[in-house]
This record gives structure tokens, C-alpha cells and sequence, in this order.
């Protein structure tokens, strides 16, 4: 076997365990209301997924066994058959000769030598007897009497005296009236205690020990009440600790606590308001330890919400089997952080996001064999999955080594798409381009597949994301593959938000998307937002920063510019931008509790919920991204600044960015690296001339090559004769052109100050970096100047 | 319809309603609202309601009647609607009446505008009529 297939059969197996368990709560609380049509199809659905994924993995004497309950299990199910202990017992021995075939699937990878035909005539003949001549199996104490004699005949060693009366103990009847059940108790005679350490289900077998173990549970009536009596067995005779300090609870318990103690947390916050002016020591010493408990409380609950990433991973590998073979690729899945933990509410709403994303990885990212080998690279495929914590967010990042995303492509199809204007196509940065994939209606897949290509995916899984306040980027390298970064809170019941007033109301702000604030008073409040062709923006440390008005986006009354003593900007990010909110006042940062709107309000874009403030009050909850959205931050302004486009994502500061220097004769330039498509040196024999313009070839493509020294008119020094050109491949929209430049001098992270308006159209602007001049190139402007090359250039 | 049905009445405008006294979650006087800026007009704001934030909807508008005077405190009636607590602002709440089921009829076709979908018919008491409004339209309003 693989280490492919065992991936997927140990999948299977905890998937199974964890489906029997289900089976011995579910028979046995079929036994108290044996007509319950609910439970009952609960059982028949455990069983026949369970038979279905064994037939999958050719486990043929599982599946015969499975099959045969099944059978039982219908006829249940359609009424022809009423439910008694004898049947209860058989379809219990059923569910432990299934754990039993499991353990020796986990010790050995087969099925091993058990044989249950005898369980599987019992299951047959039990069908085949009509429903009438039943004994009512409704009543405890005949199942009690019933068992009582019986108890000791499948044991070939009594066991000690077993607690008849508990009805517990009817329950998990062990024992049948037919004679067909002692072969039951007793599926498989192989294993012994050496087993004990690994495949519970092995221990089912040893029947002495069973009964005692047996007689042990049902005296526990909590164990028994608690449901999971009948999967505790084989774990108690594991004498596993885990097992015994754990317990299994309703989430819609756990919901209800959550709800309880966000209630609290309100409370809490309304006692800390209305003793905040009192000076009653022992008042306030009791708030205090109030608050200390209910923080601790919060925390406590919260914990117990959360849950391994690996709960929705673990089907991953099944996933990736299957789509490969589909889609004739070979494809290895690799985990890390499994056990990263997140709320149940967040893994629920990642759940569909992260499947797709490892959907679209195999289908579109990794490339079939041949292709793979032809460049180089192993036929098996590589998808990565990795999970860890960082700054209070879970960070989930989906790699594959396929092809890398088809930049040109993305580019052409947006514009034919009509998601962008061409130019602004072209003035695009691989890494916005990159983006463009999540916009809505994109889907560069040439054919639909039943896999995806649907064009409804990638934006899907972006708004999904950032529903729950998560964000998503993706970075591709040609050839080398494509990483898909999530980042996503915690939890999403209790967030901490700032606290902000426009027009008497208050407002709370996800703390999670915001910056920094900014103060302007005076002079600066009145003309500190200028207007750029109507648009209010503001020089925040030099990078005009977008400016939005919370009353104006809200349509509340406006204040004059000329009457503001003071503006409040709160700095925060939508989508990797950065703009401003201009509020009446910023009030404070507090934990809030997020509610949701009501049907009627849910089409608003720019609230996220609603929450209850300590003094009683609802404060609405405002939705960054849809704001944003709606003040049009992050939708056809893709054409920005260029100091934004060296934002580093998820950066506090803002206004940083990366720069390559370049050297052309003893003058500086830099360019934002994000315009860089890759640094070459070609040896000067490579450079032929197609018409008049000096080209190489580049990747199976003509690149028209520019000596920017040339273009602007600085002149270029000679290099020695054989050294290389130095040049810097740039891309823009379909095309790429080489920059040739005397020397690459160094790559820079800096924020850029003291500039100065540059004079000609191809410098953007000149600054001091690095205490020296440089002039920062506008590429586009650049490459216009030499247009006529594009025609002639690369394919 | 026939047989005895509860309604739980209240008066909007002069007009005396009444609502299915199951569909009717509770009763509370004024309590204080919080606005929701972009929503539809019909959405007077948010309230509190120990804890569970529930969407105020003026019923005046909702049913194109004339706004309430200037300083008169509606009454929320609190009703179930398929999307949870939904509170309606009425004027003033009137008893729980049990009307017989041979009263009623359904609105005449001489009644139209928005209040055409939102009164399921009337029960001809003897002093007046019973408008019986029809709460799972109520409670919806148009995207804001």
C-alpha cells in the first residue's frame, strides 16, 4: 500500500470509529423508543456510508458484513419489523465485529482471518421473522428479565454480578435469547493483550474482561445516560485517560453557553459603567473580581469552541485522490499544523472555501505528468496544506508546485470580461493582476469541467472569506506553483472593535481592519484633506491616503470643512488598501458581542452585525470591505498611487515600500519591485536585431530590449567587452520588455520622503533613498516611449 | 374561517388591527431606538430586547399611512416572522379580543396600495371592523 492509500485508509478509519461510535449510542437509544423513525434512519444513513466507503476501499468481508445489517436495518426502518433486544444485540455485535475488522485493518492493513458468517446468518434469519410475534420491547424490566439468566451464557467465565435492574444495562444488551448469540458476543476469537495498544476494536474479543467491563459501565448510570456507553468499551479497556477525561457535548450547548456568556460580557460591561463613579470600595473590588471571572469565563467557553483544523483536513486526502484520478494527474497532499485550532463557527465557513481551493490546486495549478516531467519537475504534484498562528489570526496557506498562474492570460480575460479597462490591465502589478482571479465572473478555465471552471469559484471563496473577516491573497511564481494565503480570525462571537461616533450615534470597527488613527486639529483640521479632482485625500507621511466620510457614505448631515475644530481619520484596510474614515470622535476600543442583522437589514453592505453597548444600547457594526465597497476604495480604483503599490500585505505602517536601484551612468533609479518581473544577465551575443530593435530571446518568447540610458537620454557607459547586460525584465499586460541598465544596486525597503516633482514624464518623482538622489522610473511612460517596439516585440 | 381565534389588537392611525395572538412574541412599551442609516425607510432601528438586538419596522409606513404625531411613543408588538423576532410600532395597544371566524371576509378590490397585501381581511364586529394584518408581509421590507 501506498503512502497515499494508507493517508486515505486512515481517514477511513477514524471516520469509521467515530461513525461507530455513533451506531452504539444511536442503537441504544433506539432501544428506549424503538419506533423512532429518526433514529433509526440516523443508524441505516451511519451504516450505509459506512458500507459505501469500505466497498470503495475493497475491504469485501467489511462490506458483507455491513451490507447484511443494512438488509436488517431497512426492514427496521419500513415498519415490517419491530425492533427487540434479540435484534439490538445483533446489530451491536454487528457494530463491534465491524470495530473488530477495523482494529486489524489498523494493525495490519487487511481485513484479517475473523469469520462472521455466523453473524451474518443471525443478522439474515432475524430479517426474515415478521414483526407480530415480538415481545413489546418497550419495557425495561422485560428486557431486564430477559437478560438475567442469559447474561452469563455468551461468557465462558462468568463475569461479576451484573446490575440487572439498571435499565442501562438492557441497553447495552449483550446477551440474546437466541442461540445464535453467544458466536456474536464473540465475533472474532484472534486477538490477545498485545493488541491492546493500538486498534481498540481488537479488545472486544476478549469476552471475559467484556462482561466486566460491561457489568462496570452499566453500573454507572452517568456513563451510560451520558450516551456514549456502548463506544466506551473497547477505550475504558484501553485504559486510555484521554478518553475517560473527555466527553462528548451538543454544540448547540456549547452555542447556547457562547450566547450566555456574550450576555454576560454585556452585563459585565453595563456594572463597570454604572460603578465607574462609584467610590464604594467593597462595590468596587466586586466588580472587579466580576470582571476578572466573566473575562476568564469568556475565555474558558471559548476554548471549548475550538477545534483542530485537521477536523475538515481530514477529508482532504479522499478529496485529492479522487480529483486526481479524474483529472489523470498524480497528486501527494502534505499537512502542516493539523492541529492548529480555530472556532467551530469559523471551520464551519472555511470548510467549503478550503475544499474548493484544494479543488482548483489539483484541476488548474498542478499540471498532468508529461507536462511535469517536461519541465523538469517530478509527475507527482505536490499540495501543500499548512496552518499556524500568528498575531491572533489563524494563517492557512494552500500550496501546489504546479504551472503558476497564467499572468497574461488573467490580464486578457479580465479585459475581455470587461472587469477592467485595458489600460488599467496593462498598469497592473502580477500581484493585482494575480487578484483578478477572485473577481466575480472570472474563470480563465477553457473548458468547464465538472471540477471547476464554473467562474463562480474563486469569488465565492473570496466573499466567504471575508465574511467571517478573513482576507485572501494568492501569489504565484511561472513554473513554480501557486500559494493561496488565508488569513482568519479566531472567533468571530466576541471581536474587539473601536468604538466611534458620527451624527450622535455610535458606531463599533472591527479592530482587525484597522491601522492607525489620526488627529488633525486647527489649522490642519480645516485644510489638512485636500481634494484631488473632488476626491478628499490626505498626505499620510507623504502617500495620499483615500479619504471617506462616515456621515456622507451613511447619507447623514454633512459638517462644513470650514466648521471642523478637529477631523478624526481612522486609518484601516479593506482588501490590502488603505483609506481613511473620517468620524465625528473615537471613542474607545472595547470587546463587542456580534449579532446579527435581521433578514430586513442584511442587504446593506456596510454593516456586519450589530452589537449591545454597556449602556443598553445598539451600536451597528460597521463592515470595512463593504464600506469600502460602497465609497468605491476598492473597486475600479485599481489605478493608484505607485508608493501604495509597494505595500507590503498585512504591513501596519502603510506608507513603506520595496524598491530595486538601478544604476544607468552615474545617475539613480528605482522602480517598485513589484513591476519587476525577474532580474537576467545575458551575455551580449545573445542580442539580435528584429527590424530595428535589439531583442533576445527569452523564455520562447522575443523580448524587445530597452537601454533605459538611451531612452532617457543619460547615455549609457560601454561595458567592458563579454560582460553581461544586466537587464530587468519587466511585464506589462501581455508583453515584456528588458530594461538594460548599467548595474543593479541594491533592493531598498524605505519609505519615500523630500521629494521632488519630477520634470519629465518617465520619472514619477525624485527622492533621497539611501542619502543619495534617485529618480523613481514610470515604467509605462517609459515603455510608450519606445511604443513602436510593442508591435514587433513578443508574441 | 370559522371557530374562535385570539387576536391581539392595536390601533395605527385611528385603525383598529389585529394580529394572531400565537404569532405574537410580546407586548413592550417605547424602547429606545437605534437608526440604521441606508436602510428602507420602513426601518425605524434596532432595539434591545434583553439582549437580542430585534428590527423595529414603523407600521404607519409600512401600510402608507400618514407618520405619527410629533412626540407620541409608539408600542412595540414583538411578532415571530420566519426570520426571527420582528418588533411592529404601533400606536397603542388595544385587548386581546376572541372573534368568531363566520365574521370575516376577505378586503374589498376597492382596496389597494400597499396596504393591499399586507391586510388579509376584516372581521365585522359590532362596533367596528377588525383589520387582520398579514404578518409575514409585514415584516418584510424592500432592500434599504
Amino acid at each position: 500500500m501506498t503512502q497515499h492509500d494508507q493517508d486515505i485508509v486512515r481517514d477511513f478509519l477514524v471516520e469509521s470509529y467515530e461513525n461507530l461510535d455513533q451506531l452504539d449510542r444511536d442503537l441504544v437509544a433506539l432501544e428506549q423508543q424503538p419506533r423512532s423513525a429518526e433514529r433509526l434512519s440516523s443508524i441505516f444513513r451511519t451504516l450505509h456510508t459506512l458500507k459505501g466507503t469500505c466497498g470503495f476501499l475493497g475491504f469485501s468481508k467489511l462490506e458483507a458484513v455491513a451490507h447484511v445489517g443494512e438488509n436488517l436495518l431497512s426492514r427496521l426502518r419500513d415498519g415490517k419489523l419491530l425492533l427487540r433486544p434479540e435484534i439490538t444485540t445483533a446489530l451491536l455485535a454487528l457494530v463491534d465485529a465491524v470495530r473488530d475488522i477495523l482494529g486489524q485493518i489498523e494493525a495490519t492493513g487487511q481485513e484479517g482471518s475473523g469469520d462472521y458468517t455466523a453473524l451474518i446468518q443471525t443478522l439474515s434469519r432475524l430479517q426474515e421473522e415478521p414483526a407480530d410475534q415480538q415481545p413489546d420491547p418497550q419495557s425495561p424490566h422485560l428486557q431486564a428479565e430477559d437478560r438475567e439468566p442469559q447474561l452469563q451464557a455468551p461468557s465462558p467465565i462468568p463475569g461479576p454480578p451484573p446490575q440487572v435492574a439498571e435499565p442501562a444495562a438492557a441497553a447495552r444488551s449483550e446477551a440474546a435469547p437466541s442461540p445464535a448469540a453467544p458466536p456474536l458476543a464473540q465475533p472474532s476469537p484472534q486477538p490477545e493483550r498485545s493488541a491492546a495498544s493500538d486498534p481498540p476494536s481488537a479488545l472486544r474479543t476478549t469476552p471475559p474482561e467484556d462482561e466486566e467491563l460491561e457489568g462496570m459501565r452499566a453500573g454507572s448510570a452517568a456513563l451510560a445516560s451520558e450516551g456514549d456507553a456502548g463506544g466506551g468499551v473497547p477505550e475504558a479497556g484501553r485504559g486510555s485517560a484521554v478518553s475517560e477525561s473527555t466527553i462528548r457535548v451538543d454544540v448547540g450547548l456549547l452555542d447556547k453557553l457562547m450566547n450566555r456568556v456574550g450576555e454576560l460580557v454585556l452585563a459585565r460591561n453595563q456594572i463597570l459603567q454604572f460603578t465607574s463613579h462609584t467610590s464604594d470600595a467593597a462595590l468596587l473590588s466586586t466588580c472587579q473580581r466580576l470582571n476578572l471571572i466573566t473575562t476568564e469565563l469568556q475565555e474558558g467557553v471559548m476554548k471549548t469552541r475550538m477545534q483542530p483544523i485537521g477536523n475538515i483536513w481530514g477529508k482532504f486526502p479522499r478529496v485529492v485522490r479522487d480529483l486526481a484520478l479524474l483529472c489523470g494527474k498524480q497528486v501527494r497532499i502534505e499537512m502542516e499544523g493539523k492541529e492548529t485550532e480555530l472556532d467551530k463557527t469559523i471551520i464551519e465557513a472555511i470548510k467549503d472555501p478550503l475544499t474548493h481551493l484544494v479543488r482548483n490546486a489539483i484541476d488548474h495549478g498542478i499540471e498532468p505528468p508529461p507536462v511535469r516531467q517536461a519541465s523538469g519537475k517530478p509527475a507527482e504534484g505536490c499540495l501543500r496544506l499548512r496552518a499556524f498562528h500568528e498575531g491572533g489570526q489563524v494563517n492557512i496557506e494552500i500550496s501546489d508546485d504546479g504551472a503558476g498562474l497564467n499572468l497574461e492570460r488573467i490580464r486578457h480575460k479580465a479585459v475581455e470580461r470587461g472587469l477592467v479597462s485595458s489600460e488599467q490591465a496593462l498598469r497592473m502589478s502580477d500581484r493585482e493582476a494575480a487578484q483578478l482571479i477572485f473577481a466575480p465572473g472570472f474563470s480563465t478555465a477553457p473548458k468547464v469541467t465538472n471540477v471547476s471552471g464554473r467562474g463562480v469559484g474563486m469569488d465565492v471563496v473570496k466573499t466567504n472569506i471575508e465574511r467571517i473577516g478573513g482576507t485572501v491573497d494568492i501569489q504565484s511564481q511561472p513554473g513554480q506553483g501557486t500559494t493561496v494565503k488565508l488569513k482568519i480570525p479566531l472567533t468571530l462571537a466576541i471581536i474587539p472593535a473601536l468604538i466611534v461616533s458620527c451624527d450622535g450615534d455610535r458606531y463599533a470597527i472591527p479592530q482587525v481592519s484597522l491601522l492607525e488613527l489620526v488627529r488633525l486639529e486647527g489649522e490642519q483640521a480645516r485644510g489638512g484633506i485636500e481634494r484631488l479632482h473632488g476626491a478628499p485625500v490626505y498626505r499620510l507621511r507623504g502617500q495620499l491616503l483615500p479619504i471617506v466620510d462616515l456621515r456622507q457614505e451613511l447619507g447623514l448631515p454633512a459638517i462644513a470643512d470650514a466648521a471642523r475644530e478637529v477631523v478624526n481619520i481612522v486609518v484601516l484596510r479593506a482588501d490590502e488598501r488603505p483609506f481613511g474614515l473620517v468620524v465625528d470622535a473615537i471613542n474607545d476600543t472595547e470587546e463587542i458581542v456580534v449579532k446579527p442583522l435581521s433578514q430586513q437589514l442584511k442587504g446593506i453592505p456596510v454593516y456586519a452585525g450589530a452589537t449591545i453597548m454597556g449602556d443598553g444600547k445598539v451600536a451597528l457594526i460597521l463592515d470595512v470591505l463593504g464600506l469600502a465597497q460602497r465609497a468605491r476604495v476598492v473597486t475600479e480604483g485599481r489605478d493608484r498611487g505607485h508608493g501604495e503599490q509597494g505595500r507590503t500585505g498585512g504591513s501596519e505602517t502603510g506608507a513603506r515600500q520595496t524598491l530595486l536601484i538601478l544604476e544607468v551612468a552615474d545617475r539613480r533609479l528605482a522602480l517598485p519591485i513589484e513591476m519587476v518581473s525577474r532580474l537576467e544577465e545575458i551575455p551580449p551575443a545573445s542580442v539580435e536585431r528584429a527590424d530595428q530593435q535589439e531583442v533576445v530571446q527569452y523564455r520562447g518568447q522575443i523580448l524587445p530590449l530597452v537601454r533605459v540610458g538611451q531612452v532617457l537620454g543619460l547615455g549609457q557607459s560601454v561595458p567592458p567587452p563579454g560582460a553581461s547586460l544586466q537587464v530587468v525584465v519587466y511585464r506589462d499586460g501581455t508583453r515584456s520588455v528588458g530594461l538594460v541598465v548599467d548595474r543593479i544596486a541594491d533592493i531598498v525597503e524605505c519609505t519615500l520622503a523630500a521629494t521632488r516633482a519630477a520634470q519629465r514624464e518617465e520619472i514619477v518623482q525624485s527622492a533621497v533613498i539611501q542619502n543619495r538622489v534617485t529618480d523613481l522610473l514610470n515604467l509605462p511612460a517609459l515603455v510608450r516611449q519606445v511604443e513602436g517596439m510593442w508591435e514587433g516585440g513578443a508574441a | 374561517m370559522s371557530g374562535q381565534t385570539q387576536y391581539c389588537t392595536f390601533f395605527l392611525d385611528g385603525l383598529f388591527f389585529g394580529v394572531p395572538v400565537q404569532q405574537v412574541q410580546e407586548v413592550i412599551r417605547y424602547q429606545e431606538l437605534t437608526r440604521v442609516p441606508l436602510a428602507a425607510p420602513e426601518v425605524s432601528g434596532l432595539i434591545n430586547l434583553r439582549g437580542q438586538i430585534v428590527t423595529a419596522i414603523d407600521l404607519r409606513r409600512r401600510l402608507g399611512l400618514p407618520p405619527r404625531p410629533e412626540g407620541r411613543r409608539p408600542m412595540n408588538v414583538v411578532v415571530r416572522s420566519e426570520e426571527g423576532a420582528v418588533s411592529l410600532l404601533v400606536d397603542e395597544i388595544g385587548d386581546v379580543q376572541e372573534v368568531d371566524g363566520s365574521l370575516f371576509e376577505p378586503p374589498p378590490p376597492t382596496l389597494h396600495g400597499p396596504a393591499r397585501n399586507l391586510i388579509r381581511g376584516a372581521y365585522k364586529l359590532a362596533d367596528r371592523l377588525l383589520l387582520v394584518l398579514e404578518t409575514q408581509h409585514a415584516v418584510q421590507v424592500p432592500d434599504g
